[in-house]
């Protein structure tokens, strides 16, 4: 399969995207003035990338640990496929788990991970054991602990 | 984290979905003045809980049709310093996140890359010429959803 990807970004808009991906809480002035633009044209390029969805908007990040969310694990699920309905019921009830905070699905030898913080490690066991193992059509689960975060910056190379 | 109330909470919550909300217009929802709602983002910037903002882009309209996380195992434990792996790997453009993790695998990435080809060039190129990678398993991303947590 094939997929075409038809670009509207000219480089103006990339580096539009680059310079507030850098500095996401820059003003459209000092954006335009970075960017080499007037303002009124920034702000113009800006809503055009929004009315194509492109920028969809800003989003805070919550520092988990500042929190008192001390614990983070990856658990990384297969399912059993063996149950048609098996990953929408799984994922239906891991979102009403209060302390997933990422939920993926892939291909791969992994079907789904959640992301889960937990307060210390007598929390995790307890969410882990009464909440994670109460999911339905679990065949398998792994777990791996963060240590350290070393980037997480999320940028896409524009 | 015992002295947030379920209106810093409910602040934490709405801005994790939206960081660009005026003030007042989060107060009005929540019940606070302007210079109160004001104070108390302030506060949550200050006890680190809110740590800048992220742009959320659609990244297949960009262009990086495909995501794919890696749990890599690092072969030569001690040979390879962990910190000459760790700089090597963060100057990936291409890779979005890193952390060094206890289980299966020593370090998780994320990684995106403009389609399958281009991924793997990323990954013969970039990553397999690592200093002390081992063993890699690759999961392609199909879909993906943030919740906003214990909040």
């Amino acid at each position: 399969m094939t997929i075409i990807v038809i670009s509207m970004q000219d480089d103006t808009d990339r580096r539009l995207l680059r310079l507030l991906q850098e500095t996401p809480d820059l003003t459209t002035a000092e954006l335009a003035d970075r960017a080499g633009l007037t303002a009124m044209r920034c702000a113009r390029r800006l809503a055009r990338l929004e009315d194509a969805g492109v920028l969809r908007g800003q989003r805070a990040v919550i520092d988990w640990k500042a929190l008192g969310f001390e614990v983070a694990v990856s658990l990384r699920v297969t399912l059993d496929k063996t149950q048609p309905r098996a990953f929408d019921e799984f994922l239906a009830r891991a979102r009403e788990v209060a302390e997933v905070i990422e939920i993926q699905t892939f291909l791969g030898r992994v079907d789904v991970r959640l992301q889960l913080v937990a307060r210390d490690l007598e929390h995790y066991r307890a969410v882990y054991r009464e909440r994670i193992l109460a999911l339905p059509h679990i065949a398998d689960i792994e777990s791996l602990m963060t240590v350290s975060v070393v980037k997480s910056d999320e940028k896409l190379p524009l | 984290m015992n002295d947030l109330d379920a209106i810093d909470r409910s602040l934490l919550r709405a801005l994790s979905l939206d960081a660009s909300r005026p003030a007042a217009d989060l107060g009005r929802e929540l019940g606070l003045s302007q210079p109160a709602t004001w104070r108390r983002i302030r506060r949550l910037r200050e006890i680190g809980a809110l740590k800048g903002r992220r742009l959320d882009l659609d990244a297949a309209a960009l262009g990086f049709g495909v995501t794919v996380f890696l749990g890599i195992k690092l072969a030569s434990r001690g040979r390879a310093s962990l910190e000459d792996f760790e700089r090597a790997v963060c100057a990936i453009r291409e890779v979005q996140t890193v952390e060094h993790v206890l289980g299966l695998y020593d370090y998780r990435l994320r990684v995106v890359a403009r389609d399958l080809e281009d991924f793997e060039r990323v990954l013969r190129r970039r990553i397999m010429t690592l200093p002390g990678i081992g063993p890699v398993e690759a999961n392609v991303l199909l879909s993906e959803e943030r919740l906003p947590g214990p909040l």
